[in-house]
């Protein structure tokens, strides 16, 4: 088990030292840090200088060698926007998307285990029907609108929610609920179809014949062998949301988590806090992985500990 | 009929009728099956594919789903019909406890994520209402009863960790679990290595003797059926055509299907040529041609075949039927072996 | 797999005009398909005749017709079918002109990234060996990117337009071609008459072409279809974070993003451009999942026999009642 762990460390390690790159080779060859960074009126002296101090006027290959080792070091620089170092801003913003994305992901992985298995006991059926179309709505909206919809509905016109921001479990809830839903709906559709497949595999058709009751078959074999699918979908959810859904939910509630932040600091041109969120980000990715295969290893007796 | 009707039958099958929706309209796959199972009867169900003798099975173990139903006649066990609503009731008890089913394919007939022990052992409380710690006991008896050494250890394996053989088994001592009355092998054999095939055979007579069970054979292989069946039903699109002993309808077969088949069995003894097959293909079940469904390959087929609807099953010996109006016709024209009586090809 | 095979039967082969009409019958019965792909004709052809439909420019702006709701609220007018926004500009126009924006992105993202993840697929399932290891070694670690992320990022220091997102949006989704295409290209060449041809020395251009790819053709298609969706979710979601399609060109997401300001007084704003997403991302998904089924024989029976199940489960029922009734 310590190996396969090292083993996928080191994969992870390739991931970040691959971001690492596409993400130094956008900021310095096909951008101009310095003058993104920069205000307009910075005159050509205090442009080499700043070059000189960021280290820009190296050789690429030398400012590559020196950006890995800061990253080694979790050094980021310091925020431009502000003044204190970008780890410790993203450190005091990441829980708040933790915090979303647990309560929202959280939220729609318990609903679509019984909403996809109660749609496939009678496929082509009315409740199998609207699951189907529901979730395919669900999935076909866009998050940012979806956002702004409830935001009008529930705070504008009904208003018992607030419109935005943080502070009370009453903020939590439409930004959680607007993150679920997309996954919701995937994840619905996906156990429905799973469990249909599976509902007509062989190994069902004997525990019928064997007299197991109708509940058995279902929970003790249908829905066990949906798992490992449900966790992968899970999973790829959870990365998603990391890796991006939540920067648009976020903005759209002003919920002062990675993904607001992100958007923030571009327009505030602070491109260190940009790279430190995007690190954060890749790191958290490659050990939510990292746990997924991990969990595979108990759930599926046929994976060998490699 | 027969000596052992004496008993009540336990299985009866009368006119069942299952068909199957399809975009290209209703597959009648099976169009009137008669069959009677007695008590420690070793019956036989042969035939080719697609004639229906796989249907015939899972229609008894309620497994005919969507496309499939059963659209006409009855099943009934030990007198109760298990097609009525309440027969229903009653089939879903017994199925696993006094009637079990052998798949053809142990690997995917095994879910892959649980031991084999605990899929055994789910049997036993479902029906016996065993503890966890009697059935397990339970478990280990039973593996060793089908000849799997080592139960302990395997009892703990995983479907993948065993060979076809013993998965074989292992869906034997599943089946036996609760001592049925009636032990249904569908095509138990057919994925199995030849020398394995035998062994699992052995095991079947073995427990047949020993737990004085009623097996119902179905299988497509004629040397098969020699070994375990006392008796034969010949299967022929989605109907019975012959029943009798199975010396007897090898021997003496009175239909002309069953002759044809016989008549295409290469012998080992044998100097033959060529392979010997009945021409044509069997019927379109889409629409199934009135009168007798084998008359357009039959060599003997007349007007009567073509217009009477259906064949009536005559008896064609003290103890079986045909359903053939040239019954006991030598219809491949074979000559006859005076000393066995068999009919040979040329 | 159906629960019971039913036995083989020989089926006549329908003509070819035949098989058109007979698709268009089946499309026909299946109403959120038929639904969905008449939707889709009715964008393309919106976002097509785009300049000849809208009522408007939809970059006028008037200072006079400011924020007008929708005709069938209180002080809307015909003039404006669908409002007008904070600009004064047409609603209805923008949302014409918006199609354009977003199935023009689709395709060209969808054309890119296929075209790259097509070939690396290729390459990966025929050289194999080590040229396979490293390029799915390649696309594993690019699957594991911060996607949004890094396209921010990236947009972010590059500068916004409507071609480096098209670049940057293809460069982040050519992995799923080049993951399918592979695992069809190493299946196809497994099968024993593909093994048998490739001994007898048939070229590997003949195999290519005669092999694999009408084995890809549905596949990739119904990917294709996808793709496209997630594409323009995408771009609305870029373009309302400011980092998509810039004014003075129109975009649905752009829109919902201006509009964002204006929900307490103008909800016509936000909802308009945002349901022209909705629509056109699930008229696509329904037409898809029709599609998938149409193709797949065994998927297409399964459907034919739930809906006969369903209808007789109805009857059933109805018999039932009237039986109790009686």
């Amino acid at each position: 088990m310590g190996r396969f762990i090292l083993r996928r460390l080191g994969q992870g390690l390739l991931v970040v030292l691959g971001v690492s790159l596409v993400v130094f080779v956008a900021m310095r060859v096909f951008g101009d840090p310095a003058k993104v960074m920069l205000p307009l009126s910075a005159t050509v002296e205090q442009r080499a200088e700043f070059e000189h101090l960021i280290g820009l006027d190296r050789p690429l290959p030398e400012q590559f060698v020196h950006f890995v080792k800061d990253l080694v070091t979790l050094d980021f620089g310091e925020s431009l926007w502000q003044r204190r170092p970008a780890m410790e801003v993203v450190f005091e913003r990441l829980p708040n998307t933790l915090m979303l994305i647990v309560s929202g992901l959280g939220f729609a992985i318990l609903l679509a285990l019984p909403l996809g298995a109660i749609a496939a006991l009678r496929p082509g059926g009315i409740v199998d029907r609207v699951t189907v179309i529901g979730g395919l709505i669900g999935l076909s909206t866009p998050q940012f609108w979806l956002g702004l919809l409830l935001i009008m509905l529930f705070a504008v016109n009904l208003r018992i929610l607030p419109t935005s921001g943080i502070g009370s479990w009453q903020h939590l809830v439409l930004p959680a609920l607007t993150l679920a839903l997309p996954s919701l709906a995937r994840m619905t559709l996906l156990v429905r179809s799973q469990v249909i497949d599976e509902l007509n595999q062989q190994y069902v058709k004997t525990a019928r014949a064997k007299g197991m009751r109708f509940h058995t078959v279902l929970f003790g074999h249908a829905l066990r062998n949906t798992l490992i699918p449900f966790i992968t979908l899970a999973g790829w959810e959870v990365i998603s949301a990391l890796a991006g859904y939540t920067v648009v939910v976020e903005s759209v509630f002003a919920w002062p988590g990675l993904g607001l932040t992100a958007i923030q600091a571009i327009q505030r041109n602070d491109l260190f806090l940009l790279q430190a969120i995007v690190f954060t980000v890749a790191i958290a990715i490659v050990l939510v992985n990292i746990l997924l295969d991990i969990i595979y290893k108990f759930i599926d007796p046929r994976i060998k500990l490699a | 009929m027969n000596a052992a009707t004496t008993d009540k039958p336990l299985l009866e099958i009368e006119r069942l009728e299952v068909e199957f929706d399809t975009r290209r309209g209703v597959v009648r796959g099976l169009r009137g099956v008669d069959l009677v199972v007695g008590r420690g009867e070793t019956l036989a169900i042969v035939g080719e594919s697609g004639s229906g003798k796989s249907v015939t099975a899972q229609a008894v173990m309620g497994l005919i789903d969507v496309p499939g139903r059963i659209s006409g006649g009855d099943i009934r066990w030990k007198g109760r019909s298990m097609v009525s609503r309440a027969g229903a009731r009653m089939a879903r008890d017994i199925r696993g406890k006094e009637i079990a089913l052998v798949f053809q394919d142990p690997m995917t007939s095994l879910n892959p994520l649980i031991t084999v022990g605990a899929q055994i052992s789910e049997v036993l409380r479902r029906h016996l209402n065993m503890t966890r710690a009697d059935a397990d006991l339970r478990v280990l008896e039973l593996l060793e009863a089908v000849g799997i050494p080592a139960p302990p250890r395997r009892a703990r394996q995983y479907p993948h960790e065993l060979s076809g053989g013993m998965r074989q088994r292992v869906m034997i001592a599943m089946a036996i679990a609760c001592e049925p009355e009636l032990l249904i092998a569908d095509e138990p054999t057919t994925a199995l290595d030849v020398t394995i095939q035998a062994q699992v055979l052995e095991l079947l007579a073995g427990l047949q003797e020993s737990l004085g069970l009623s097996v119902l054979l179905i299988t497509h292989d004629l040397g098969v059926v020699a070994g375990l069946c006392s008796r034969v039903a010949v299967m022929y699109a989605g109907q019975i055509v012959e029943t009798g002993p199975a010396e007897d309808v090898f021997g003496r077969p009175a239909h002309p299907y069953t002759q044809g088949l016989i008549r295409s069995t290469p012998r080992l003894d044998d100097r033959m040529e060529r392979l010997v097959a009945i021409e044509g293909a069997p019927p379109n079940l889409l629409s199934p041609p009135g009168g007798c469904a084998f008359r357009e390959r039959c060599p003997i087929a007349d007007t009567v075949c073509e217009v009477q609807p259906k064949p009536a099953q005559v008896e064609a010996r003290t103890d079986g039927t045909v359903a053939c109006w040239h019954a006991s016709a030598n219809a491949w024209d074979m000559p006859v072996r005076a000393e066995t009586g068999m009919l040979r090809a040329v | 797999m159906a629960a019971i095979d039913p036995p083989a039967t020989p089926i006549a082969a329908p003509r070819p005009h035949g098989r058109l009409r007979a698709l268009f019958d089946e499309l026909w019965k299946d109403k959120p398909g038929f639904i969905g792909f008449s939707i889709i004709v009715l964008i393309v052809l919106a976002a097509f005749f785009a300049p000849l439909i809208a009522p408007y420019d939809p970059a006028t702006q008037s200072v006079v017709a400011r924020l007008k709701p929708p005709v069938w609220a209180a002080k809307g007018s015909w003039e404006h079918l669908l409002g007008t926004d904070q600009l004064g500009r047409d609603i209805l126009s923008r949302l014409i002109f918006g199609a354009r924006t977003s199935l023009i992105v689709g395709f060209s993202v969808v054309a890119l990234a296929g075209a790259f993840g097509v070939t690396i697929g290729l390459l990966a399932g025929f050289r194999g060996g080590r040229t396979d290891t490293i390029l799915m070694r390649l696309v594993d670690i690019q699957v594991a990117f911060p996607g949004l992320l890094m396209i921010l990022l990236i947009v972010a220091v590059i500068g916004p337009s409507l071609g480096t997102m098209v670049v940057v949006l293809a460069l982040t989704n050519w992995m799923i071609y080049a993951r399918v295409v592979r695992g069809i290209v190493l299946s196809v060449r497994q099968t024993p008459y593909v093994e048998a041809a490739e001994m007898i020395g048939c070229p590997q251009s003949r195999v290519i072409f005669r092999h694999i790819l009408p084995n890809l053709m549905s596949p990739l298609l119904t990917l294709g279809i996808l793709e496209f969706t997630n594409i323009v979710l995408a771009e609305a979601a870029l373009s309302f974070l400011g980092l998509g399609v810039q004014p003075p060109a129109t975009s649905w997401g752009l829109d919902v993003s201006t509009g964002k300001d204006y929900i307490f007084v103008a909800w016509w704003l936000v909802t308009f451009p945002g349901l022209c997403i909705s629509i056109t991302v699930l008229s696509i998904n329904l037409f898809a999942n029709w599609l998938r089924v149409t193709t797949d024989p065994q998927e297409r029976e399964k459907r034919f026999a739930r809906a006969r199940a369903a209808v007789r489960r109805r009857e059933e029922r109805r018999a039932g009642i009237r039986r109790e009734a009686a």
